[in-house]
């Protein structure tokens, strides 16, 4: 019987893009979206990545008689475009669902940054995604991971505030320390509420380094018991692309993570479970305390890749600033609008920190520059606060 | 006369004026025979014969292949220069051009075809071919002109070549300096050279205000008693003025032009973002691109004004009329502007204009309202002022309406026509 165990997480999340808009389209056109290249980029990556790799652990967990799990988060933003462009992507997920070997956890409906705008956004967000995935998969999500991994104390008890009691995170080294990651911890101000966190070596030798790596299922689970000698568990979460999309076919991506569970489950070291599983199953050594905010992006783990320059700070001041209008107005078409307007996509391509991480940021982006980004994206926020006011004004 | 570029193929308002000043001078009876470097057989010809500097076979040179290679590559690239442009913006406009063209090559012979990446230094020798080509061709049809007219200091070498071999007059034409492009501390050496050796070989400089006048006198140490004002006018026949429809309500000030230094855009942001602390009841426009956009941006965002500043990028011919049409009032804050055309093109549109002193059009227009470029308070005090008094608002559209349609290249031209005749003995 394995004592130990491995962790599975995949991030699934494709932006709502925006179309170029102009000055000359505010208050005329409110159509935002760039439909064709939403669903070209879904329909590509679905073949490429979501179906194939979907298929790949429905098969895996039923040869492995139930002892291969693995838990998913998937984006409102990405269900609703899989629902309009690639149903039968929904379609492969609920047939993982119907194992009961595959966790779907909770996370913000629009994959947004409001933990750090808006409280009460947040929890109206995470809401509508539980409600979203129990809708389509029949399950409650009990764990939950917010955009980006993104966390701090004060997070960590709004988390444990809306019901859920388990939490992913970055096992951001300079949070932990000589900690490991590899063990259950607890929120400092929120002892109740278990913390997972990423062992972002072996997460990104296999989201980043696999093809530079060429590493083997046997060699893999060789990294992973020197890794965790001394721990419980190996928590390796990364984004569902990198299978199929970020790591190609051709780097024989998906053999590797065919061959995994079998080399895993040989060895005997290691078992598979799920986040709220490994919570069940571990008992929490330490707290971790997080003042500043931490999240699994660039080197620095910090939110700088969103909010770290003027122009993003501007651009999330301002769309933040129309949460009250908007409550009191409370139009669903406003409220959907303004929702993809917070996918943390659009502050991303503000970014400007070209030089440490630009590979990665550049990967992503579909605008030439920052400052593209940031004037088609506040144009887009003049347009919606025309439509704000004008909704406000014909209540009075 | 040697100018650089014609209508309807223009980068910048050189050809426009070039259009109105052959134009103008065919009203008052002065024919012309305008040469190019590279013509595309579609300019008006009505008013001026066109020489295509391009069909024109240079008898000094020995024509090796290399010779005609060369050749053909200035000729071909002639047509992207940009009167405006200083020798470093050359080379990038050129870069960009050629990686264009790079790409469509390579997308019709794969690979094959390699460009030396050696124009952008070469600018200095384009100009020297041009006047090796105008001297050729102003000893061709000596019999045909009184005097010789060069358009900024990109034609100037032709103008004096044209001088040297036929003994002819030259009237050289400032439309702006090497001061106007870059700082008084950051200038073009040889740039300012040539404009220099041109004004000192001309008989008569025409510069397009007096504050260009005062830079040719000072800077470039000329008599003045040789350098004559000729303010700009602007073209306006067949101009139907835009119906658009508004999609934003409030009232909209615009910014229009390349967004660099000498435009001072910082100044209206700064203006701006005072006129938002006291009303939120307008949008300000700044619409072009340039090298200090990314820096205006920022600007904008760190005065957290970003939701009423809005940035249009580049704008092509139909879209800068339709900015016109949409704005409420016009601004042009340069640091120096040798003339500055855009807001006669406001005014006509029913927009009141707000320019700098500092600019050659706040020379002859009565009805702007003109402050100091560096005066943030005052630029902040007329928008308000315009958008909040409505009398001010209609006084100076209708004033300066009627203002800038007076404003005509017959009557520039009628003063162009006595330099050339204190010139012709």
């Amino acid at each position: 019987m394995a004592t130990k165990s491995i962790c599975l997480y995949f991030q699934v999340h494709q932006p709502t893009r925006l179309r170029l808009y102009r000055f000359f389209d505010i208050g005329k056109d409110s159509h935002y979206y760039d439909d064709f290249a939403n669903r070209t980029i879904l329909r590509r990556v679905a073949q490429k990545c979501y179906l194939p790799m979907n298929q790949l652990m429905l098969e895996l967990i039923n040869a492995n008689k139930g002892k291969f799990k693995i838990a998913y988060s998937i984006s409102g933003s990405a269900l609703d475009q899989f629902q309009r462009f690639a149903p039968e992507v929904i379609d492969s997920f609920k047939a993982l669902a119907a194992t009961g070997r595959v966790e779907f956890l909770a996370e913000t409906y629009y994959h947004s940054l409001a933990s750090l705008g808006s409280d009460s956004e947040f929890k109206q967000q995470v809401a509508k995604h539980a409600a979203k995935i129990e809708e389509l998969f029949g399950v409650k999500p009990t764990a939950f991971r917010n955009t980006e991994l993104i966390y701090d104390n004060s997070i960590g008890k709004i988390v444990y505030e809306m019901g859920y009691k388990t939490m992913l995170t970055e096992g951001a080294r300079h949070i932990m320390g000589w900690q490991s990651p590899n063990f259950v911890y607890t929120s400092a101000t929120q002892p109740r509420l278990k913390l997972l966190l990423r062992n972002y070596t072996l997460s990104d030798d296999i989201a980043f380094r696999f093809a530079q790596n060429k590493v083997t299922a046997e060699q893999y689970v060789g990294w992973l018991k020197e890794n965790a000698k001394d721990g419980d568990i190996v928590n390796l979460f990364m984004d569902y692309e990198t299978f199929g999309e970020h790591q190609g076919a051709e780097t024989g991506i998906f053999d590797f993570m065919k061959a995994l569970p079998a080399a895993v489950l040989k060895d005997g070291t290691f078992g598979f479970a799920t986040p709220s599983e490994v919570v069940k199953k571990y008992k929490p050594v330490s707290d971790i305390d997080v003042e500043d905010t931490i999240s699994w992006a660039d080197e620095e783990r910090d939110v700088t890749a969103w909010l770290g320059n003027e122009l993003q700070s501007e651009a999330f001041k301002k769309v933040y600033a129309m949460k009250e209008k908007l409550a009191i107005v409370n139009d669903p078409d406003l409220y959907e609008d303004w929702g993809h307007l917070q996918e943390s996509d659009h502050f991303y391509y503000m970014c400007t920190k070209f030089f440490s991480d630009g590979e990665v940021h550049k990967y992503f982006n579909p605008y030439d520059t920052p400052y593209e980004a940031f004037i088609n994206y506040m144009n887009v926020i003049s347009d919606f606060q025309i439509r704000l006011d004008e909704k406000r004004a014909a209540l009075d | 006369m040697f100018g650089w570029e014609f209508p309807p193929h223009i980068a910048g308002g050189l050809g426009t004026a070039c259009e109105g000043i052959v134009k103008g001078l065919a009203h008052n009876g002065v024919e012309t025979l305008f040469v190019m470097p590279s013509a595309s057989g579609d300019e008006d010809q009505s008013a001026t014969t066109i020489i295509n500097a391009s069909d024109v076979a240079v008898d000094t040179v020995t024509e090796t292949v290399d010779e005609f290679l060369d050749k053909v590559k200035f000729i071909h690239i002639g047509s992207n220069m940009v009167p405006y442009a200083d020798p470093e913006e050359f080379g990038r406009l050129v870069e960009e051009e050629k990686r264009r063209q790079v790409k469509d090559f390579s997308i019709s012979y794969g690979q094959k075809f390699k460009f030396s990446g050696k124009y952008g230094a070469n600018l200095m020798e384009e100009v020297a071919r041009y006047a090796m080509v105008g001297g050729t061709i102003a000893m061709q049809r000596k019999d045909e002109f009184d005097v010789i007219h060069a358009h900024d200091w990109l034609c100037y070498y032709a103008g004096i070549a044209a001088k040297e071999l036929t003994g002819k007059p030259l009237v050289i034409h400032v439309h702006a300096t090497s001061f106007d492009r870059g700082s008084v501390d950051n200038i073009d050496t040889r740039v300012f050279a040539i404009e220099q050796r041109g004004m000192q070989v001309a008989d008569k400089v025409v510069t397009v205000s007096d504050l260009t006048r005062n830079i040719v006198i000072t800077r470039y140490g000329i008599d003045p008693a040789k350098v004559v004002t000729v303010h700009n006018a602007v073209d306006f026949s067949g101009r139907e003025n835009l119906e658009v429809e508004r999609g934003v309500k409030e009232p909209v000030v615009t910014f229009l032009g390349r967004i660099t230094y000498q435009k001072g855009p910082e100044y209206f942001i700064e203006a701006a973002a005072k006129v938002l602390k006291r009303t939120k009841n307008v949008r300000f426009v700044m619409a072009g691109s340039g090298d200090m956009m990314n820096r205006a941006i920022r600007h904008a965002a760190r005065l957290g004004i970003s939701d009423r500043f809005h940035f249009t990028g580049f704008l092509r011919g139909a879209d800068v009329q339709k900015m016109f049409a949409l704005s409420d009032v016009y601004i042009m804050p340069s640091i120096s502007e040798p003339f500055g055309i855009s807001p006669l093109e406001a005014m006509r549109t029913g927009v009141p204009s707000i320019i700098s002193k500092q600019s050659g059009a706040a020379e002859v227009l009565k009805y702007a309202f003109k402050v100091d470029f560096w005066d943030v308070d005052a630029i902040a005090d007329d928008i308000y002022g315009l958008l909040s008094y409505p009398a001010l608002a209609h006084f100076s559209t209708a004033m300066g309406y009627d203002e800038v349609n007076a404003l005509k290249w017959n009557g520039a031209c009628a003063k162009l026509k006595k330099v050339y005749e204190s010139v012709v003995k």
